[in-house]
This record gives structure tokens, sequence and C-alpha cells, in this order.
């Protein structure tokens, strides 16, 4: 039986070895970011290269330290703990980056990002001169909680993440709090579902401890279909320990026996990250029987869907894990009754979770300090904590991007991304998903919250913003987030079904320009329709976007459907999105026989 | 030919229940077949119905609603191409128009050599990197036309 204090040993002295510079220790961002830009290439080099010279190394994969624009992103620890970054590494820079930074210590590569000199002695080497990491927009304004160890520490290391203060958490939860004090604890943080919904986690938690079936079940929603937010799927690339340990105590706070991991099939980073992790939790006896000595069990197991976006929904998910289709259940009977295999279930986003180990270590009182305060006199809940932001489209400086909430829109865009790419003016914003909204480039004062975000017409949601310049068409970006609902349709109840496929065509002839004003009349009418009849928060929030597009961008439409044109002529392009009208498999066997 | 669908009955059983996962469902089934094969022979979905226990109408169903599941054989190379916001936004339908063209596409589907399997994707989850293809899972980023040409011209020199 391992001791918190044991393994916490075991960890340090194996982090210390690491950070003493006998041997460079060398960091390469293998998240899907990392990857795209080429990271795995760059990997095989450096080893093949660091071979070739004699030089003795230690390499690890890490995720995702939210600068992604820098990646591939190549971090080096030198002696006296120094490291350095190196950014948009190629294949061809491998050579000179280590003479630069193993062979002589120059550090005037053009490919130089910065260097952390926390661990430094500062007097014996000119640091001054160098560039510092800590002052880049991308890290300077980020208040990191759940992304802490991202970028830092390897997935695949449970020593690790032990060493940065891991599983802490969950001896103090299983061995000196009830699952009451767990929950009181999560509650008085103020923390809120990062899934979409924004609802009170705790409150949450303590529907399932109503009942005493002795096999419950907590899932982790990693689904993660959202075009434009990859934040679930940093967080288990880059630190998928510290979303077990959050699993893990509210297995313990909801008195569960079971958690599962819900990932979509094909994501291979999250999903073999995630499977290691799980391995290696049960190895040192930190999933199974008698976690920490404490008489608690708690089995958890991955269980992956099929390309679907309303699998993501908490019903159509339990659906989803039994092996069916996902489409979303008649409710009552609510999740917390009746939910994955007729057991009583709670279902949290992988955001939330990851934020409950810190939120035990450093009290709740901490965590409500941060972010937006609620007041309970005037019934504001406030929105504590941190927001994962992701950056990308027209945007200089894309990424994940972990800020306290309550910064502005202004800031984020500004400040951290540093305004679009394209250097023109921004026009438009799009936030929350694609069940989310538009919002233009007044609201840029518009703050990081969920209730000041929902008022203006737009989401927090998954945390994805999209951002488009001044030749960004509006009505052709809000075809596609149509034409992505109406693919994502799962076909079960008739006003998203049929609803979809009407506000599809619907924009697909604004964009043509062969729409009429009664159109504007039309797309309201079945929205509305839409909303109030459809069975989950697929269809009755699918005509979100459209209507805040047309409350901030009408001339847009007005231009398309009166005067016949784009005023940006820029949707000018083809229109290619798959159309589909589940089932879908049926379609393609029908083709497959002609 | 029976003895021929013999062996793929048991090679298909060997794969069912080679899965590590401790629940098995027909999804996490169909998944395994689909992994292995590319596609979902027909005589899978007979096979499954009785490994699961479930009939074979409850597996078609199952097969039929996810799009990832097809149910022919793909192309020796799988392209798929993102058609999300942010891709959009950064000019992905003038690379998926131009690939297509250059495959003699129009829509989704395999090349006439059966070189390539083009499938659109929704969001391929690297927006950093967008625009973003994937060519048999390895993830490319920032792409252009130019680019994703030249990749497959390194699989096909015909291109």
């Amino acid at each position: 039986m391992l001791h918190y204090t044991d393994l916490k040993e075991l960890a340090n002295d194996k982090w210390l070895e690491l950070n003493s510079g006998n041997k460079p220790w060398i960091r390469v961002g293998t998240a899907i970011c990392g990857k795209a830009a080429g990271a795995d290439y760059v990997l095989d080099k450096l080893k093949i290269v660091l071979s070739e010279l004699n030089i003795d190394y230690i390499i690890d994969e890490v995720g995702c330290l939210g600068i992604c624009f820098a990646e591939p992103l190549v971090d080096i620890t030198l002696e006296n703990g120094r490291r350095v970054f190196y950014k948009n590494v190629s294949v061809d820079d491998i050579n000179t980056i280590i003479d630069d930074s193993i062979v002589e210590n120059k550090f005037n590569h053009s490919s130089l990002l910065g260097i952390l000199t926390s661990n430094v002695d500062n007097n014996a080497i000119g640091e001054n001169d160098l560039p510092d990491l800590n002052e880049l927009p991308g890290i300077k304004y980020q208040k990191k909680i759940a992304l802490s160890n991202a970028g830092n520490v390897s997935p695949f290391d449970l020593y690790h993440y032990v060493s940065q203060g891991g599983y802490l958490a969950l001896n103090k939860a299983v061995n000196h709090m009830t699952p009451d004090e767990v929950i009181k604890e999560v509650s008085d943080s103020g923390l809120r579902g990062r899934g979409g919904a924004a609802f009170p986690t705790g409150f949450k938690w303590s529907f399932l401890v109503k009942s005493d079936n002795p096999s419950k079940y907590v899932l982790c929603n990693c689904e993660e279909g959202d075009p434009g937010a990859y934040n679930d799927k940093g967080i288990l690339e880059s630190d998928p320990f510290k979303l077990l340990e959050g699993l893990t105590i509210a297995g313990y706070a909801t008195r569960s026996s079971n958690g599962i991991v819900f990932i979509r099939h094909g994501h291979d980073g999250p999903i073999d990250r995630m499977e290691n992790a799980i391995k290696r939790a049960y190895d040192e006896g930190l999933l199974g029987k008698n976690i920490f000595d404490s008489g608690f069990d708690f089995d958890v197991e991955i269980s992956l869907t099929g390309e679907s976006y309303v699998a993501g929904e908490e019903s159509a998910l339990m659906e989803s894990i039994e092996g069916k289709r996902s489409q979303p259940r008649f409710r009552p009977p609510f999740p917390a009754q009746f939910g994955v295999w007729g057991k009583p279930s709670n279902i949290n986003n992988v955001k939330t979770l990851t934020y409950v180990p810190d939120i035990i270590s450093n009290g709740s009182n901490w965590f409500a300090n941060i972010g937006v305060q609620g007041n309970k006199e005037k019934k504001i809940q406030g929105s504590t904590g941190t927001a994962i932001v992701c950056l990308s489209g027209n945007i200089k400086f894309p990424g994940l991007y972990e800020v306290p909430m309550g910064l502005s829109l202004r800031d984020v865009i500004y400040k951290i991304g540093g305004g679009t790419a394209s250097g023109k003016e921004l026009k438009v914003l799009q936030t929350g998903g694609p069940l989310g909204g538009v919002l233009d480039s007044n609201s840029l004062d518009i703050h990081l919250d969920f209730d000041e975000m929902k008022s203006a017409g737009a989401i927090l949601g998954s945390g994805g913003i999209i951002v488009g310049d001044i030749e960004t068409c509006v009505v052709d970006l809000t075809r596609v987030l149509v034409a992505f609902c109406q693919y994502e349709s799962c076909g079960k109840c008739f006003p998203c079904r049929l609803g979809m496929e009407q506000i599809l065509e619907i924009t697909e002839r604004m964009v043509k320009c062969e729409s009429s004003e009664y159109d504007l009349e039309l797309i309201k009418n079945v929205g509305q329709n839409m909303e109030k009849a459809s069975l989950c928060g697929h269809g009755q929030l699918g005509y979100g976007p459209i209507r805040s597009a047309l409350k901030y961008f009408e001339s847009d439409f007005k231009s398309h459907i009166i005067d016949k044109k784009c005023p940006t002529g820029s949707c000018v392009q083809p229109m290619i999105s798959p159309k589909n009208t589940r089932p879908y498999g049926i379609l393609q066997i029908n083709k497959g026989g002609e | 030919m029976q003895i021929d669908n013999d062996r793929f009955r048991e090679e298909i059983n060997k794969e069912l229940s080679s899965q590590t996962r401790p629940t098995i469902t027909v999804l996490s089934s169909l998944l395994a077949i689909q992994d292995k094969f590319g596609y979902i022979p027909e005589l899978a979905i007979d096979v499954i119905a009785q490994y699961t226990e479930h009939t074979i109408n409850e597996v078609w169903g199952v097969a039929s609603f996810y799009p990832n599941f097809r149910f022919t054989k793909p192309g020796e190379n799988m392209l798929e191409i993102c058609w999300g916001p942010t891709c959009h936004l950064a000019g992905s339908s003038k690379i998926l128009n131009d690939i297509q063209e250059a495959l003699g596409l129009d829509g989704e589907g395999e090349t006439i050599n059966n070189k390539f399997t083009l499938k659109y994707n929704t969001c391929l989850g690297a927006c950093s990197q967008a625009p973003v293809i994937s060519i048999n899972h390895d993830f490319i980023g920032n792409s252009t036309s130019e680019s994703v040409l030249e990749k497959l011209s390194k699989i096909d020199p015909k291109l």
C-alpha cells in the first residue's frame, strides 16, 4: 500500500534529477497543435542528431504550453535549471539549435523565443540581455489552474504530475474530509460547469448523493466536437492525471463506484494519453480498491463514441456509452435517478473536473477570489476561476489560453491574440461553438463571464473564439455554422431534423443572393419553433447563431437580400458542405449498390 | 466460398474478442472492426449481432447512425479536409475545391484509381493551425492547395 508521502518523495527526487542539468532535458510539445505543425518530425530528428553528437540527454513529449502559434516548440533545460525555448522549429533547424543551446550556450538563434530563469542564480549569467519568456503576452496574461502543468510535465509520467502537487488533493479528500465536506468546498468555490450550461458543480453533485444505489457513475465528457475548440482535448493531451484526480475526487464526493471518460473515436493523442494515465493510476493504487488506505474504491474506464456532435449531450452520451445511437433521451427521469445502464449518474465537462484538485488543495476561498465574484444578496452567481479560451481564425497569435474570468474580449483579442493576423480591422467574433453566437467589434468590452456573454446573445460555451476580419462575410459564416448543425442533427425529433434543413436552405439562398425579404420572416419562424419544440440543446440553441448574426450584422444580410450582392465580395467561393440526413450509412449502401 | 466466409468470420470474431476495454458494446465492436478493416463488411454485422447478443437490425441501427462507419472498402489512403468555421475562414473551401478538381471528385468518395478516399471533417481539432488536413491520420496544419497537392503527389506521382 502506497502512502502519499512515499509517492511524493519518489516524485520529487525524479523531478530534481531532471532539473539538475546533469543531462540536457528536452521537452517537445506534441499535443494536437504541435503535431499539426510537424512536431513528430522534429522529435525524431532531435533524437537522431543528439545521438550522432554523442550527447547524453533526456527527452519528453509534453502537451501544449498555450502558445500554439509557436509550435513546434522545443524547450531545453540546461545547467542551473535554465530553460531555453525555441519556436516554430523545423527539421532543418535542429543542428543549429543544439549548437546554440547545449553545445555553445550562445542563445542568439533566430528561433529563440525566450528563456525562463526562475531557478537560476541571476548573478552568474548575464540573463538580462535575453528575452524573458514570462514577458511574452501569451504567457504573461495567463492565469493557469487547470492547465498549470500543461507543457511542463510529461503527460505519460505520473511522477512528473505528483512532483507538481498532484494527488495531494485526493489524499486530503479521502483521508481528511467527508464527501459532504468535499461537495461544500466545491460549492463554496462558485465553480460552474464549463461544458456550456454553467450549472453550479457542487449543486449538481448533491443530486447524486441522494441516491443510495451501490453502483453510481460519474461521467467525464470529452466528446468536444465543437469546431474552434480543442481545450478538452488539450487537457487530456497535456495533463491527463489532473483530470483523473478530479474525476476520482468527484467519485468520492458523490459516493460513486465508477467513472467513465467519454472521448470521440479517432482522437488518438488524447485517447492514448488518458489510457496510459488510467493504467498508471491503477499500477500505483490510485484507482481500484482502497485508495490511499481510506477504504474508498473507484474504477475508471474509457468509452469511445463514433462521429456525432450530439453525443456530447448528457443523455445522448449515456446512450452512446451503452453502445446505441447517440440520441437524447426524454427527461424525466433525470440522469441523477436513471443514467447510464439505468444507474444514477452525474456528468461533468473535462475542464470542470480539472479545476477540482486545486480547489481541494488550496481551498474554496482561493478559487472564489479569482475571476468574477457573485453576490448572494443580489442573486448574482458570478463566474469564479478562469476561462480556458481557444483563440483561432484570423488572429495573429492563435492558442489555448487560460485567463481569469472577467477579462474583456478586447484584452483577449488584442493583448494576448495580438489582433487580426491580416492586420485589417476586426469585424466578427464567433464564440461558444456552432450553437453559440456571433458578436461584432462593438462588443469587445464584454467580459468573459457566463451571464454577461449570454445576455449579449453569445455564450462562453466551450471557450472557442473564432475571429474574422473586415473581409469576412457574416452571411457565409452563418451558413457554415448552420451547415454544421444540420449535418450533426441526430434526427430523433422533427423540429431539429427538418428545421435545420430548412434554415440551411434559406441561408444558402441568402449567400447566393437568391433570397427575398420574406426569407427573414421565414427563418425566424422556423428557428423559433425549433427553440420551443426540440428535444435537446442542439435544436433549442441551433437558431442562436442566426439570431445574433441578424442582430449585429443586419446590413450584411440586407445587402445580400435587397442589393443582391455581398458587401465584402468574399462569399463567391463554392459552397462545399456535406448534406446529411441520418441515417447516413444506408444512403452510402444504396449508392454502393447502384 | 463457404470456407472463405468461415475464415473471415473467424477473423472478425478474433478481432471482437481481443477488445481490451472492460465494457464491450455494439458500438465498441463496430469501432474495432472499422479500425481493423477500414470498413464494416456485411458479414461483420451478423458476427457482431451474435457476439453482443443483439439483433442484426439493432447493429445496423447503430452502424448507420455514425457517419464514420462505411460499408465499402476505402481507398488506399485517407485524406480528410476540415471544413469547420475556423478552417473555412482560413480558406479551406478553396483547398477543398482545388483538391476535388485535382482528384477528379465532386464530393466525398474514392478516386478512380482507388489511391485516395476524400472525406470532409467537421473539425480535426487543431484550429490554431488552420486550415488543417490529415493524410492517413497524420495532421498537417497551415496548409494551402499547393502544399496539399505536393503531399498527395508524393503518394500518387501522377497527380
